[in-house]
């Protein structure tokens, strides 16, 4: 008899360098609790109890540690997966849709064999089993997956999933790992991006205000951070803005960037391209600034204004200011 | 041949001064032999062009690959890339590029030749619509087998399928390191080495080769075929595979897949009010945040 639950979803999370719990852990084991019954993994190279407190207060009904070596680049984390799901013996294994988690995940599903699924926006449990929800081509579609038999290994996409789990009562086991030998890369170093502002990340952002071509220049996109500041929001921006040196390619929302869906996006001198509306169209709100009545963004934003957004938003920004005091 | 570097000390009692240095490199000769050329496998995709309105089959949940015009993945052009500045520096390291794909997107790859890989393998077979990731990454491994490949480099994500999970699978299949996400790559001495952006952060990875790596888009665009590029594509190997010559049974039902249950076409979204700023547009698009409580 398993001491874990029959309906076990593994969740797979990291403690980062100070050993707190990655930021995905609340919305997947929100998502687990809504398809069974929540079992973190808490991957750490230090001490993992901080993080496994944490995974408990979030909904996690048991949690393992797991210690992985520093410096070993994906395997390490892979053989604790499978320690896990051979204890846990889950009907899912959920991982967070990020670079590592697409590693780990892929590695162990061709480690196990099982059918995995890549970027879900949703889960749920029918009478055969886990379903993940996708969105595909940006939005356009929305699709589901399961796998023909067995668990299926889930990469959940960040900042889709709402639902928050109850907390549990701590319930903290040390996994023993036994080393697959596989071969590994190494990570030398590390070096921190220092968050040199209080906006929130881009990534899971419920607010995004992103700058397009029509900001002008690399100065005058402080305009756009600005108004960012004002509302709370994130910064992004097109492609085209980011190709003319603007900002950083990390603050790149499309096809080719990060996929947003905020409560709230902004879009200022954005043309809309399709590149850039298939990272974007799914937001709930949309509201756009262009000086070009005919831009597409106009077709799929919620509120336009059509006009010069060097007047339209600073003006903006007095008037919310004005609001607030 | 160990003796010709070897010194005779001036001074009876101490090795002569240089001999640290002479025999650390002796050493290093007898461990790495002439370092030889690099054959890197690089993994290009046809993809519907981004530019244009994609489609998926509403009953069959593949894409619609009529729909759109049919291109190279960019991140597999830049992939390519990669590779070529190693031939670049090195003539003699074989590029070879791999995809799989329907029998129609022969064009697509021989594109690949045509910037100036060696040759191409294309795995075609009519059984592979709709593959899921598990059975493309066998197949993938499969044919990346037959090659005994020092590297393999792919684009780190799709612009299609969007699923970035293909490299670690390969890495895991074949036993290789996988080194995903290279913002940059460097090759040297057995090993390749590069900047790898996490969740807060940046990373510098390495690996001995063989290793698998996907690289990002931070990384140089391909160069375009000329002319001469085209010409010569015509006369490089182009190797059509299907599954029986890589073993592989893709109706296989004891190997879970993962199958799309259900697809649907979202509905449009409509353009909602629209004004044209007259001096007020600040304001009432601020009103308009507020009226939302999105302020």
């Amino acid at each position: 008899m398993s001491e874990f639950p029959q309906d076990s979803i593994l969740v797979v999370l990291t403690a980062d360098a100070e050993g707190q719990l990655e930021k995905p852990a609340a919305e997947l084991l929100g998502g687990a609790a809504e398809i069974g019954s929540p079992v973190a993994l808490v991957l750490a190279a230090g001490s993992a109890d901080a993080a496994a407190e944490k995974a408990a207060e979030l909904g996690a009904t048991a949690t393992l540690t797991a210690a992985v070596t520093e410096g070993n680049l994906g395997t390490a984390a892979v053989d604790a997966v499978a320690a896990a799901a051979e204890l846990t013996a889950p009907d899912a294994v959920l991982v967070p849709n990020t670079l590592d988690g697409r590693d780990i995940a892929g590695r162990y599903a061709v480690r196990s064999g099982s059918a995995v699924s890549v970027d879900a926006t949703g889960l749920e449990r029918d009478s055969e089993g886990i379903v993940a929800g996708h969105s595909v081509y940006g939005g356009g579609y929305t699709a589901s997956s399961a796998p023909t038999f067995g668990a299926p290994i889930v990469t959940v996409r960040l900042g889709a999933i709402e639902a928050r789990a109850e907390a549990q009562s701590a319930n903290t086991q040390a996994l023993d790992v036994a080393d697959s030998g596989k071969r590994s890369a190494a990570i030398d170093s590390f070096e921190a991006v220092v968050e040199t502002s209080s906006r929130p990340e881009l990534r899971g952002a419920q607010k995004v205000v992103s700058g397009g071509r029509g900001v002008g220049s690399e100065e005058s996109f402080e305009l756009v951070g600005d108004f960012a500041d004002t509302l709370g929001a994130a910064v992004g921006a097109s492609r085209a803005a980011v190709d003319a040196g603007y900002i950083a390619q990390s603050h790149q929302v499309g096809q080719t960037g990060v996929s947003v869906s905020p409560q709230l996006y902004v879009a200022l001198g954005i043309s809309g391209a399709i590149q850039h509306k298939a990272g974007m169209q799914t937001s709930k709100t949309i509201v756009a600034v262009n000086k070009d009545g005919e831009a597409p963004i106009f077709d799929i934003a919620d509120f336009g204004v059509v006009g010069d957004l060097f007047k339209v938003v600073p003006q903006a920004i007095e008037s919310l200011n004005e609001n607030k005091s | 041949m160990i003796g010709s570097v070897w010194t005779r000390s001036t001074d009876g009692n101490q090795p002569p001064v240089d001999y640290e240095t002479k025999v650390s490199l002796q050493l290093e000769l007898l461990h790495e032999p002439k370092e030889s050329s690099l054959k890197i496998a690089v993994l290009v995709k046809e993809v519907p062009d981004t530019y244009g309105d994609r489609k998926l089959n509403l009953e069959t949940g593949l894409a619609d690959r009529g729909a759109s015009e049919a291109v190279l993945d960019e991140i597999g052009e830049r992939a390519l890339e990669v590779a070529l500045t190693q031939k670049d520096s090195d003539g003699d390291t074989e590029v070879t590029v791999i995809s799989m794909a329907p029998d129609t997107a022969t064009a697509t790859i021989r594109k690949g030749l045509a910037m100036g890989a060696d040759n191409a393998v294309h795995v075609a077979d009519e059984s592979l619509a709709g593959a899921d990731l598990g059975l493309t990454a066998e197949v993938l491994a499969a044919a990346l087998r037959r090659g005994e490949y020092d590297l393999v480099v792919t684009g780190n994500v799709s612009t299609d399928g969007n699923g970035g999970m293909i490299p670690a699978m390969l890495a895991e299949h074949l036993d290789y390191p996988h080194v995903t996400g290279l913002s940059t790559v460097e090759l040297a001495d057995g090993k390749v080495a590069g900047t790898r952006g996490v969740e807060g952060g940046q990373q510098q990875v390495s690996a001995e080769l063989p290793a698998v790596i996907s690289i990002t888009e931070a990384l140089p665009e391909a160069r375009f075929p000329n002319f001469k590029g085209i010409m010569a594509a015509k006369k490089k190997p182009f190797e059509v595979i299907s599954l029986s010559d890589l073993d592989i049974d893709a109706e296989d039902q004891s190997v879970a897949r993962s199958i799309m249950v259900t697809v649907a076409e979202k509905p449009p979204r409509e353009a909602g009010e629209k004004v044209v700023d007259e001096g007020n547009g600040g304001v009432e698009l601020a009103e308009y945040l507020t009226k939302n409580r999105l302020a």
